[in-house]
């Protein structure tokens, strides 16, 4: 059923566009490609389906599922449900990390520009926990010290790409950091499916975990849960699936909070069902975010973190009203 | 199963929090923790649970330094009720007390018949199967200790660790809590702050003054009219009947009238320990 969904999201991204492709041509397409079907085709018909449509959709699935995976595994270890990797500033130490290998050539030749993701992920983090434990934890205190992350990570990126890069290389990297799923092609896709994949095979051996989380930190642990394992493992896998994805498309807001949300109010609270859905609910919004980004302007491609924005910060408002009315 | 402290204490920064108690429980007695706030009650829950380390001692179960005891482990043999453990989760009450599987259940042992089972009886067993599929915050406040006290009896533990459980709850369901406790047949160290629920449910008192065990004992040994004093700075008056069950009145404050005002509530009597 799930796959069905998934499936039909990705025929959708492939077939709509600048140009309609008829779903049957995509059908056809795949068909070639993957079995050597031999059906006739057009071969700028075939090559857009291909070479661009598919591969976008396929990233933006796996994007979307693992920004909704890490938001997910961040509300349920922090106990916050405005706990997300855009919120905490991990996407933007992610995007930091990255332009620091791109531009300035940091760890040459070593560090590609996911590692570097990585590491601007995890030291985002780590300084944003820092920040909120001085700050006196509570929840308020860890989204005031995400909300200065965010802000000292994004200046700078800001500087280091006005201080180092070309007037072209600036250009296309401020595109990027928007989201943005133009530039993407297949072997994107064979680093986002693998990162996806991974990122939900380690949250769903960690489910239990998750649960025994409901009444915080503490509790767990007299559950039994190694509560720093868990934080390292979790907290790590959620860092390198956002630092992925921020290398192939940029930082994309409000996936993270607002589908968690979404997937407990159809499925309730258990991780074992709650991480997949998510997953699946997050790949089908991205899918279907980055077909309105390629229609919604004729001509023109809208950064598909603009449509993430336009329908997630109303939904986030919604958030913030529920958590009101239950005290 | 026996649960024992030496010489552990702990501390954050310069400042002494829990400062060299040495403790042991007895197997199967209810053993009350007594003394004022931020006397380091909580602390030498966390401690005893395992689940803080001590700076220096060790904390022993079933003869075994629980450090060196795996989480999992410990949580099948002990189980904690905290003093605050709230959640925003729309979990049902039923759900909650599933968490107590938790140290049975893993990635590759699944949720089982045998679970369901142990879920119904504590459901059951604690009065909450009828109102097994509310949701958390609809709960009062009585019925979600019984639902933490449920979870930590999913856990099939022999010891279990009670902070303060009957805070917020009026008298009646207080009794009733610890009662229900007491049926449970289990070895149980609670921190109580009714010096009568203490000398009503305990086998023994410890009292915990400014991070240190000053005094352990029977109830009668441990509540004199000096110690009250001494560690509430409140004046008392100690009865002690034929049971040798012991009952406090307290007096308000010199200075204010010096009346004689009993703040106990008046059921200390009625409730004489069998
Ligand atoms: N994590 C902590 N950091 C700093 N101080 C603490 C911490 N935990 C407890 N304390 C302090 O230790 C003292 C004892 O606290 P606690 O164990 O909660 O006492 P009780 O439960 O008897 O009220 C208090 O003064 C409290 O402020
Ligand atoms: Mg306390």
């Amino acid at each position: 059923m799930a796959l069905v969904v998934l499936v039909a999201a990705l025929w959708l991204g492939a077939a709509i566009g600048e140009t309609s492709i008829p779903f049957g041509v995509v059908a056809k397409t795949v068909a070639n490609r993957l079995w050597d079907a031999g059906y006739p085709l057009e071969p700028i018909d075939e090559g857009i389906v291909w070479s661009y449509r598919l591969s976008r959709a396929v990233v933006a699935a796996c994007c979307g599922a693992a920004l909704a995976l890490s938001g997910v595994v961040l509300q349920s270890l922090l106990r916050n449900p405005l706990a997300d990797p855009y919120i905490l500033g991990i996407s933007a130490g992610a995007s930091t990390g990255a332009v620091s290998v791109a531009i300035l050539g940091l760890g040459a030749g070593i560090m590609t520009l996911p590692m570097g993701a990585f590491f601007g992920a995890l030291i985002a983090f780590a300084l944003v926990s820092l920040l909120a434990v001085k700050a006196g934890r509570g929840t308020a205190a860890i989204i005031l010290a995400g909300v200065a992350g965010s802000q000292l990570f994004n200046a700078l990126t800001s500087f280091i790409v006005t201080k180092a890069a070309t007037a072209e290389q600036a250009r296309g990297i401020m595109f990027w950091l928007l989201g943005n799923l133009s530039g993407v092609r297949w072997p994107d896709a064979w680093l986002a499916i693998p990162a996806a994949l991974a990122g939900l095979l380690v949250c769903l051996w960690h489910a239990r975990s998750l649960d025994a989380f409901t009444f915080g930190a503490e509790s767990a642990a007299s559950l039994g849960i190694s509560v720093r394992r868990t934080y390292l493992a979790l907290v790590g896998i959620s860092a390198m699936m956002t630092a992925v994805m921020v290398s192939i498309v940029g930082s994309i807001g409000f996936v993270g909070l607002v589908i968690p949300h979404a997937a407990r109010m159809l499925v309730g609270i258990r991780h074992s069902v709650l991480l997949p859905v998510a997953a699946l609910i997050g790949a089908v919004f991205m899918i279907l975010a980055d077909i309105l980004s390629r229609v919604l302007i004729p001509g023109q491609v809208l950064p598909i973190g603009v449509i993430t924005a336009l329908v997630g910060a109303p939904a986030f408002a919604f958030v913030l009203g529920q958590r009101r009315g239950r005290g | 199963m026996t649960l024992s402290a030496s010489n552990i204490s702990w501390s954050v920064g310069a400042a002494s929090i829990v400062d060299d108690v040495s403790l042991e429980v007895r197997e199967g007695e209810f053993l009350g923790l007594i003394g004022p706030n931020g006397s380091g009650k909580t602390s030498l829950m966390a401690l005893l649970s395992g689940i803080r380390k001590p700076r220096s001692g060790e904390v022993i179960l079933d003869g075994v330094p629980i450090g060196r005891m795996g989480r999992r482990e410990v949580a099948r043999h002990l189980a904690l009720v905290e003093q605050q453990a709230e959640t925003a989760d729309r979990i049902t009450a039923r759900q909650a007390v599933e968490l107590g599987r938790t140290p049975y259940l893993g990635p590759l042992s699944p949720w089982s018949a045998n679970d369901d089972a142990v879920v119904e009886a504590t459901l059951e067993n604690v009065d909450m199967a009828h109102l097994a599929g509310r949701l958390w915050h609809t709960l009062s406040g009585g019925e979600r200790q019984r639902l933490h006290i449920g979870r930590a009896l999913a856990q099939k533990p022999k010891i279990l660790l009670l902070d303060e459980p009957t805070n917020h709850l009026d008298i009646g369901h207080q009794i009733g809590l610890l009662d229900l406790v007491r049926r449970q047949g289990l070895t149980v160290v609670a921190a109580l702050h009714d010096l009568n629920h203490a000398a009503m449910f305990c086998d023994r008192i410890a009292v915990m003054q400014a991070g240190r065990l000053v005094a352990v004992g029977r109830p009668f040994e441990v509540l004199t009219a000096e110690r009250i004093r001494d560690v509430f700075g409140v004046e008392a008056a100690i009865e002690i009947d034929i049971e040798g069950g012991c009952h406090i009145r307290f007096q308000a404050q010199s200075g204010r009238g010096g009346r004689s005002v009993s703040m106990g509530d008046g059921t200390g009597k009625r409730f004489s320990r069998s």
